[in-house]
């Protein structure tokens, strides 16, 4: 058996199935349904939880099976799916297209009375009541706009109620107290026309209907709408392949991702999705993952590398160990991560939240006031003018849009940045990246790859090269530090054999010290080696030579005594320059952070075009460093790999941590980039930078439409220019301001970071 | 007349502001681990939960209203928010708390209930 098959051991035919029981009423219930699923053949164990009604079952039985022992005990179970997020969101499209119809419906019965009507009143005749034959022509108006009232408008009505009834007040009340209000008073003209003067008595049944049309019209396209602003999470878990190959008892089945379970052996043939995480335990492919990190070119994966799930298999078929499934996968913490971002609201949203929840009474107060100048100081007929004022008032307020300009933007613009590989962890986030005015950069592993490797290696006279190398290996053996591993990757390519050292210690920002075969070693830079008195004039314009190649020189002494330079280097990102250069663009100083030596950091820099470095910064000095642009004013973005710069990346206003998509440290910074590039880096405060806009727009449309529109509803324009507003305009407006915020924020879909 | 109609718009000004700011719905108190929460006619039923600390809980929502505004459920002070199934029940598992008050509510906050964690 050769190394890759013993990690590729098989797991053995056991399913794990939840079931949901229903009519489980006491606690008695429990043993009876457990007995029932432990006494079929195929089950280890069941045990219920009799709080959650869910019972859990061990073995190989099938759901149908179970479901069948659970219905001949007296009770009813259903399968509950652990990774349902693709079933809700069908039902949830389904649950949408029926409300669609349904107000489509509404809609259509409503305008069917109320278009005549209007046209009616516009061009054909007046609507008042001055005859017996008028009045019974209005009432069978009237009767017919009730029925309206019931068949379309019958859901704002019952809902204004129960919110009344709980001492609350909606949009259902503005538009149920609007209309009732309207064919309340022309009923009132319609039986006793003698209780309100000859002037006013006018019926207005035409708004009540056509305002409960345009209403229902504005919500079925707002829901249409709505859907399109969680297109970038339906993409994401559209990624996840609903079932998976694993193999168990040496058998290859295919069974629900769901009922995949850690360890398991999941084979994925070239085309096919990768189900869950996993590490490659036979074979070699190359695997597409720019779903999930934008990176274009498909990555090599052989045994021991990781795979994700919702990645595609290109080319070879390859088997891997599953070793995280469920809601544990990278794509379901990114999903999550996407939904719960999407709704959090940033600062800028909540005034209008805090207007929001204050809107409605304030609005019914309003209406009243309103009704009541008109009453006191308005012209004849000052009834009808009352009553139009406060029904309109009532009417034209917009909860709605107030309350969805933030959100939708937000919903959009962090399922763009997902699409980009930038998951952004909040609307706070959100907001201060794009205010960002100084952007500093780690140098290792964010704008170089991470990846160094030994370029020179200097000793003094008689000593071997190979020499140097093993014992330098052999101290940094413990180390994960990325420069200590290219000297172990270095000693190993040669072959050489890492030795025992006792005595380690590892001096932050300056270097290593230990015993090895009877010697002192310490490797490290000129602090270290000054620290411990070892001269290191020697090699001094050689290392200043390889720092200014934008190498990395350490020195190595043994027994106090200078022995040898080793230069490593770290290739820059190829994109790293191009992205800088985009942030600059935008305004932003880019500084650089890192613990190497200034002349190391100096000749990076200047590749990259940064003129600002902070060299041989120690890793808890990295804070101080974002404090110092704090202190200057700026808005400080701080990116880093997100382990040592954990604090830094917590200090600034902004941490951006560059991940791989797989090992994300995702809940550790504000915005985590799931690939390697620092255009990730741009692309976040550009789509920041567009959904604030979009927000700002939004917040602006909604405000200007409620201040602007309630004093016009009230009848503000009417003392200077004879000018009311008429119900049936305000009602238009309202269905279509929500309407308008919805479709501004789905603008943002098209938006694409310029790439300059 | 008028005197008589604007008292009765003043009075009307006074039950709304009672109505619907300073009357204070009654808290259910909830001694079992879990509760059942209506979604229905732009309300949550009940709306003010009282809960102790020290014990996590299960929210149960039963989302009936197909008002796409009764879709999502926010609570902002946990970093929550969760879309509720049509017709079905959205458990929400809550781990134990700090004494507190803790809004939920819809994405427009027109739907709004309280939890109220006690000692």
């Amino acid at each position: 058996m050769n190394n890759s098959e013993e990690v590729c051991e098989h797991n053995t035919l056991s399913l794990t199935t939840e079931l949901l029981i229903e009519g489980a009423g006491c606690a008695s219930c429990v043993g009876k349904i457990e007995n029932a699923l432990n006494s079929l053949e195929d089950v280890e164990s069941a045990t219920m939880n009799f709080a959650e009604r869910i019972v859990t079952v061990e073995g190989t039985a099938s759901t149908e099976q179970l479901i069948s022992a659970v219905e001949i005990a007296g009770y009813n179970a259903k399968v509950i799916q652990l990774n349902a997020e693709s079933e809700r969101l069908d039902e949830k499209e389904k649950a949408d297209g029926k409300y669609y119809r349904k107000m489509m419906r509404e809609m259509t019965i409503a305008l069917s009375l109320g278009i005549p009507l209007m046209i009616y009143g516009m061009f054909i005749g007046e609507m008042t009541v001055n005859t017996n034959l008028e009045r019974l022509g209005w009432l069978i108006v009237g009767v017919l706009t009730f029925a309206v009232m019931y068949f379309s408008g019958r859901h704002f009505y019952i809902g204004a109620w129960k919110s009344f009834k709980n001492h609350s007040a909606n949009m259902d009340t503005l538009i149920a107290l609007g209309t009732a209000t309207a064919w309340l008073y022309s009923m009132v003209v319609v039986f006793v026309p003698h209780v309100v003067p000859d002037m006013a008595r006018h019926v207005y049944f035409e708004a009540t209907a056509m305002i409960i049309g345009l209403i229902n019209l504005g919500l079925a396209l707002e829901v249409k709408a709505r859907g399109k602003t969680s297109e970038a999470i339906k993409r994401l878990i559209g990624l996840q392949p609903k079932t998976a190959e694993v193999i168990r008892d040496g058998k290859s089945i295919e069974i629900k991702i769901e009922q995949v379970l850690l360890e398991d052996i999941v084979r994925v043939k070239p085309g096919e999705k990768v189900p869950v995480d996993g590490i490659v335990c036979e074979g070699h492919t190359a695997i597409d993952e720019s779903m999930l990190t934008g990176e274009p070119m498909p990555v090599e994966k052989k045994v021991g590398d990781e795979v994700v799930a919702g990645t595609i298999n290109k080319s070879g078929s390859i088997l891997f160990k599953a070793t995280r499934v469920g809601k544990d996968t990278a794509l379901a913490q990114i999903i999550n991560m996407v939904k719960r971002a999407q709704n959090s609201k940033p600062p800028i949203g909540r005034l209008a939240d805090v207007i929001a929840a204050y809107f409605v009474p304030s609005v019914m107060i309003i209406s009243v006031v309103s009704a009541l100048i008109w009453l006191n100081f308005g012209p004849q007929p000052a009834v009808a003018f009352a009553v139009v004022s406060a029904t309109t008032v009532l009417i034209i307020a917009c909860p709605c849009a107030l309350g969805l300009a933030t959100p939708m933007s937000v919903m959009v613009g962090v399922g763009k940045a997902a699409e980009a590989g930038v998951l952004i962890r909040n609307g706070e986030a959100l907001q201060t990246a794009s205010k960002i005015t100084a952007m500093i950069l780690d140098k290792t592993g964010t704008i170089t790859l991470g990846a160094p490797k030994v370029t020179d290696v200097i000793t003094i006279e008689g000593v071997e090269e190979a020499e140097v190398l093993q014992l330098a290996a052999s101290l940094e053996a413990g180390s994960e530090h990325p420069l200590a591993l290219a000297i172990v990757d270095s000693a190993k390519e040669r072959g050489l054999e890492i030795l025992k050292v006792e005595r380690f210690e590892a001096i932050a920002g300056h270097g290593v010290k230990a015993n090895c075969s009877g010697l002192t070693l310490l490797f490290g830079n000129p602090k270290l080696m000054r620290q411990n008195e070892v001269e290191i004039e020697p090699f001094e314009i050689e290392a200043q030579d390889l720092a200014n190649e934008a190498k990395t020189p350490m020195y190595f002494a043994v027994n106090g005594k200078l022995t040898a330079l080793i230069a490593v280097a770290d290739p820059i990102k190829e994109d790293s320059d191009a992205a800088i250069k985009r942030l600059q663009n935008n305004g932003i100083r880019v500084v650089m952070l890192t613990g190497d030596n200034l002349a190391t950091a100096q000749a990076v820099a200047n590749k990259v075009g940064i003129s600002e470095v902070f060299a041989d910064v120690l890793p808890e000095d990295k804070v101080e460093k974002v404090k110092q642009l704090q202190m200057e004013n700026e808005i400080v973005g701080m990116t880093g790999d997100g382990i040592n710069d954990a604090p830094a990346l917590a200090m600034a206003n902004v941490g951006f941590a560059i991940g791989t998509g797989t090992d994300v440290a995702i809940e550790s910074a504000d915005v985590t980039l799931m690939r390697g590039s620092l255009h990730g880096l741009a692309d976040a405060i550009a789509v920041s930078k567009a959904t604030l806009r979009n927000i700002k727009q939004n917040l602006f449309g909604a405000f200007i439409y409620n201040v602007a529109g309630i004093p016009f509803a009230a009848g503000i324009l009417y003392p200077f220019f004879g000018l009311l507003l008429s119900p049936v305009i305000a009602g238009a407006a309202m269905a279509f301001s929500s309407l308008t915020v919805v479709t501004n924020a789905n603008r943002l879909r098209l938006f694409k970071p310029a790439k300059n | 007349m008028m005197i008589m109609v604007n008292i009765l718009g003043l009075l009307l000004i006074a039950l709304i502001v009672y109505w619907f700011w300073i009357y204070r719905e009654k808290d259910t108190q909830v001694s079992e681990n879990s509760v059942l929460i209506l979604v229905e006619n732009g309300i949550y039923q009940p709306s003010r939960i009282t809960f102790r600390t020290g014990q996590p809980f299960t929210l149960n929502f039963k989302r009936i209203d197909e008002s796409p505004c009764a879709a999502m459920l926010l609570i902002p002070a946990l970093e929550i928010s969760q879309e509720l199934t049509l017709g079905k029940i959205t458990p929400l598992e809550l781990p134990a708390l700090e004494k507190g008050e803790y809004e939920f509510h819809c994405q427009m906050q027109m739907y709004r209930g309280t939890l109220i964690v006690e000692k």
